[in-house]
């Protein structure tokens, strides 16, 4: 493992993937995608199932051939090699363990299948798998089937496995999908630790948001084969390039409404306009709970209120607005003052988002 | 088979990553295929019309070999039915109870599969022949079981003893008993039940075993041919007559009689690919492909 | 048959609930039990145990003397162990063929597959009298494979080849369904892990394929052993049967019985059966120990 940490090379591009494009059939599962990782930069694929997120990964594995387009590490064309010659660590959504092998034999794999003048010496292989075992904290296991770890455990051990021949690269593909929702936010959170320590440009694939921006340095969302945004989790969280992204990243409220000049209307509401915003009629989003009820005689959209529900710490609040029922979200303990159900009110979105209607 | 749905599930890995094995490996089995399979099924359809059509017809007409095939059917008809009544017995014993013993209960209904057929056809020779235990009482009360139909029938039942059990219990096993006792719940009788809910739900399989199991029986000689006696138009089934025929050097004789058996054979074949194809999900686990 | 009913709770008179006995059976709201395990047990006494029990019994009245008599005679040793021996080689060159057939039935996509597929199955449809004489035909020195075999000096069909030839055939089936469904459901996620670790083609076969097929390749080794020991219909016709050359124990069993020697046959259909059983037992437990690891 490298633990070297020179400013200069965080900035270094390590992979440049320049339009790929692949085929299954006539069903095209990746589109013209081109888009760059940064060295030991941690990059999420995000989409929905279908988007070419996990074809896309498994391009940068060498387990799919993309039909057009280039892929580089390093400066190396990545397309010219075989797959076991890429060094390119997979974790499998399933972990693909080897059933047949304990713990210690499925990690020290990658390294007792090299070639015999490369391939380390028995006590080497050992002390490499324990080095990786107590790095991903389990000791003590390296007997054991995979028929007898938890999920958990399982999934630590393909990484392990992954980690163990040194990879210029880590892939992960839905590392955390088959893990219960407490064992995985654990988890993702230790991957992000290991990650810092263990300084390898990792691609990951999800479909849950949460888990992306939660966890990478860079967004890639993917949809229909098409690369959509890419960006920081805050840039594209909050500058959803489309109506998709927005919609995908999050709960989400639409309104149609129409920008002239540098007004914005939305039905009785007129606000400023956000910067870049296209002119004409337009689709208005806003996020459910980044709204404020404003008094009834100030600005905001006529709303009425239908019912509250608290949940735990949050109220949910169903409005009626221009006739269409819109679920917000209220944080705290109390309701805002003037919500009740039946009881008119005013919403002012606070960070609405505009885009060309379509 | 289906496509996979998932992209890239369904791709053939191995057409790119080893190019020069793949025509290799087929060719390689294709030629085992060939020398083991299809020429000897071949042979005995051309050794049959060797001498032309007319001699064909002719030993098929013979009155021994029609003596042959209609023993052999009466033999199926009788074992082939008992034996499916056995299995389903056997399998919704298995299947739907818990009870102690059951696994040597299964290993017991197997047994059949790992004895020689010698061996089935002595065991009756033992008990029945004229020095078996029951020898000298069945000569006194002149009744004939070896070297008669009877005994025929006997030796074919041990042999195809497990077939229609074997291709139920996985079966049953993976539809556990919900939906009978959805139906006890509803009122049904047991009877009703099994006749309206347990039988449709197995009637592929069943008849799969069925097949199988008819094939053998049909097919069966080493057991029969111990309990025989080997007496032309009395006691030989249609495998019987072509040893029989084959040692008399009539090789357009025995191969006429091993054609009928082999279409027999292609027919089993077909009928149980058909049963596969399009009865998949209601076969067991092993015969999904 | 009032074992067949679960017993209810005994209430003492004092009023207290007595534990249970455990029960043979658990109870179960299914109705039909006495009548189908009735039913099941008569007829697999009948026709399995009542017989086979006979089978133990009869050599006993030659003594254990003659049993060991018997079966040290160097004719029926001799068949003894060309039976248990060319099985084992035929079973054995089973595994690598119905891999291989089984491999290419699974993995490749070629016109005929489904075909070829269906014809796997064929030594289980066709009668064993009619593969008998249609091997010998092929394989004898005038057939068309054994002649060409014969050109470089091997005999195929009246010979030990022969045997081994029609038992391969008899077996084959087993090994190939054996192997089929685990094939099929091999995750390939695994393989493509193997690949990206850096395995090449045959490492990936070697370690991580092969390994998982193992307990399948097993059994369908032992299934076709254990088919091929027994024998009989396509055995005689090509095995030329020359006493201590090429006979094979059931046969040796058929001659005793037209000798009226049954207590001579019993015991050789008794060893027979022993030592099936036997290699049977030790090939489960070979195969229990490699399933053990692989159990998700």
């Amino acid at each position: 493992m490298n633990f070297r940490r020179a400013e200069s090379t965080d900035e270094r591009l390590a992979l440049e993937i320049k339009g790929v494009s692949k085929q299954y059939g006539r069903f095209p599962a990746l589109k013209d995608v081109s888009l760059q990782a940064k060295d030991k930069e941690f990059l999420a694929l995000l989409g929905p199932s279908g988007s070419g997120k996990t074809t896309l990964l498994r391009v940068l594995a060498g387990l799919e051939e993309p039909d057009a387009g280039e892929v580089r590490f390093g400066g190396e064309d990545f397309l010219a090699l075989p797959v076991r010659l890429r060094k390119v660590g997979m974790v499998f959504q399933h972990y693909a363990l080897f059933r047949h092998m304990t713990v210690a034999q499925n990690i020290a794999f990658g390294l007792t299948v090299r070639r015999r003048s490369e391939k380390p010496s028995k006590s080497e292989i050992g002390d490499r798998v324990a080095d990786l075992l107590s790095l991903v904290q389990l000791e003590g296991l390296e007997k054991r089937f995979p028929s007898q770890l938890s999920g958990g455990q399982r999934q630590r051990v393909a990484l392990a496995r992954a980690l163990a021949i040194e990879p210029k690269m880590l892939l992960l593909d839905e590392p955390f999908g088959a893990l219960d929702a407490q064992v995985r936010r654990e988890l993702r959170r230790w991957l992000r630790e290991l990650h810092d320590k263990a300084g390898v440009t990792t691609v990951f694939v999800t479909h849950d948001q949460e888990e992306a921006l939660d966890l990478a340095d860079r967004v890639a969302i993917l949809k229909d084969g098409q690369l959509i945004q890419l960006g920081t989790p805050n840039e594209v969280y909050e500058h959803p390039a489309t109506p998709f992204v927005f919609d995908f990243l999050g709960a989400a409220c639409r309104m149609p409404g129409v920008v002239d000049g540098s007004r914005l209307l939305v039905a009785d509401w007129e606000s400023e306009a956000p910067k870049g915003a296209p002119q004409g009629p337009v689709d208005v989003f806003f996020r459910p709970d980044e709204v404020a009820f404003a008094p009834l005689d100030g600005a905001g959209l006529a709303a009425e209120v239908r019912g509250v529900t608290q949940r735990g710490p949050d109220v949910r609040i169903d409005c009626l607005i221009e006739g269409q029922t819109v679920e917000l979200q209220a944080h705290g303990p109390t309701l805002p003052p003037g919500v009740a159900t039946g009881l008119p009110v005013r919403i002012k979105p606070l960070r609405p988002q505009v885009y060309a209607a379509g | 088979m289906i496509d996979a749905v998932a992209p890239g599930a369904s791709r053939p890995l191995f057409r790119i990553v080893l190019p020069g094995i793949a025509p290799l490996m087929l060719l390689a089995s294709a030629a085992a295929m060939a020398g083991l399979i299809l020429l000897p099924l071949g042979v005995v359809f051309q050794e049959a019309l060797a001498k032309g059509l007319m001699p064909y017809l002719a030993a098929l007409k013979e009155t021994d070999a029609i003596a042959a095939v209609k023993l052999t059917l009466l033999v199926a008809a009788i074992s082939v039915p008992l034996n499916a009544v056995f299995g389903v017995a056997a399998a919704w014993t298995i299947t739907k109870f818990e009870f102690r013993g059951k696994s040597v209960l299964l290993t017991l209904i197997d047994l059949p599969f790992s004895i020689s057929p010698v061996v089935s056809g002595l065991v009756w020779v033992l008990l029945f022949g004229a020095q078996g235990i029951f020898g000298t009482w069945l000569i006194d009360h002149d009744v004939k079981i070896i070297f008669a139909t009877p005994g025929l029938v006997l030796a074919t039942i041990l042999v195809t003893f497990p077939f229609v059990a074997r291709e139920l219990i996985p079966l049953m096993q993976e539809q556990g008993s919900d939906e009978e006792a959805a139906a006890l719940t509803l009122g049904a009788s047991g009877f009703t039940t099994f006749w309206r809910v347990t039988l449709p739900n197995i009637k592929w399989a069943l008849l799969y075993g069925v097949l199988l199991c008819n094939a053998r029986a049909m097919g069966e000689f080493g057991a029969v041919s111990v309990v025989s006696g080997h007496i032309r138009g009395l006691t030989n089934t249609l495998p019987l007559h072509v040893e029989v025929l084959y040692n008399d050097y009539d090789s357009v004789g025995a191969f006429a009689a091993a054609s009928i058996l082999a279409g027999l054979g292609i027919i089993t074949l077909v009928l149980k690919t058909v049963l596969e194809w399009r009865h998949s999900g209601e076969l067991s686990a092993s015969r999904k492909h | 048959m009032t074992d067949f009913v679960a017993s209810p709770p005994v209430i003492r008179p004092g009023g207290t609930v007595r534990p249970r006995p455990r029960r043979w059976k658990e109870h179960s709201i299914l109705p039909g039990f006495g009548l189908s395990l009735g039913v099941t047990l008569i007829y697999l006494g009948l026709i399995v145990l009542l017989p086979l029990g006979v089978l133990a019994m009869r050599p006993w009245e030659i003594g254990l003397d003659g049993i060991v008599r018997t079966l040290t005679d160097a004719r029926v040793a001799a068949a003894l162990k060309i039976t248990f021996g060319i099985s084992f080689l035929a079973a054995l060159t089973n595994g690598p063929l119905g891999l291989l057939i089984a491999w290419t039935l699974t993995r490749y996509e070629f016109p005929g597959r489904r075909i070829m597929d269906a014809l796997v199955d064929l030594p289980f449809a066709l009668p064993t009298a009619v593969a008998g004489i249609a091997l010998t035909t092929l394989y004898a020195p005038t057939g068309p494979l054994g002649a060409l075999a014969a050109k470089i000096g091997i005999k195929t069909a009246y010979s030990p080849l022969g045997i081994f030839i029609a038992l391969v055939f008899i077996g084959l089936p087993f090994v190939v369904r054996s192997i089929q469904p685990v094939l099929q459901d091999l995750d390939r996620g695994v393989e493509e892990a193997a690949q990206t670790l850096g395995a090449t083609d045959l490492q990936r076969i070697a370690y991580v394929v092969i390994p998982a097929l193992g307990p399948a390749i097993l059994s369908g080794i032992s299934l076709a052993f254990a088919r091929a020991v027994g024998e009989y219909g396509s055995v005689i016709f090509i095995a030329g049967n020359m006493p201590m050359k090429t006979e094979i124990a059931p046969l040796l069993i058929v001659i005793k019985l037209e000798q009226y020697d049954y207590a001579g046959a019993a015991a050789i259909g008794v060893a027979m059966v022993a030592i099936s059983f036997g290699a049977l037992i030790g090939m489960n437990i070979l195969q229990m120990a490699l399933a053990r690891r692989g159990r998700t």
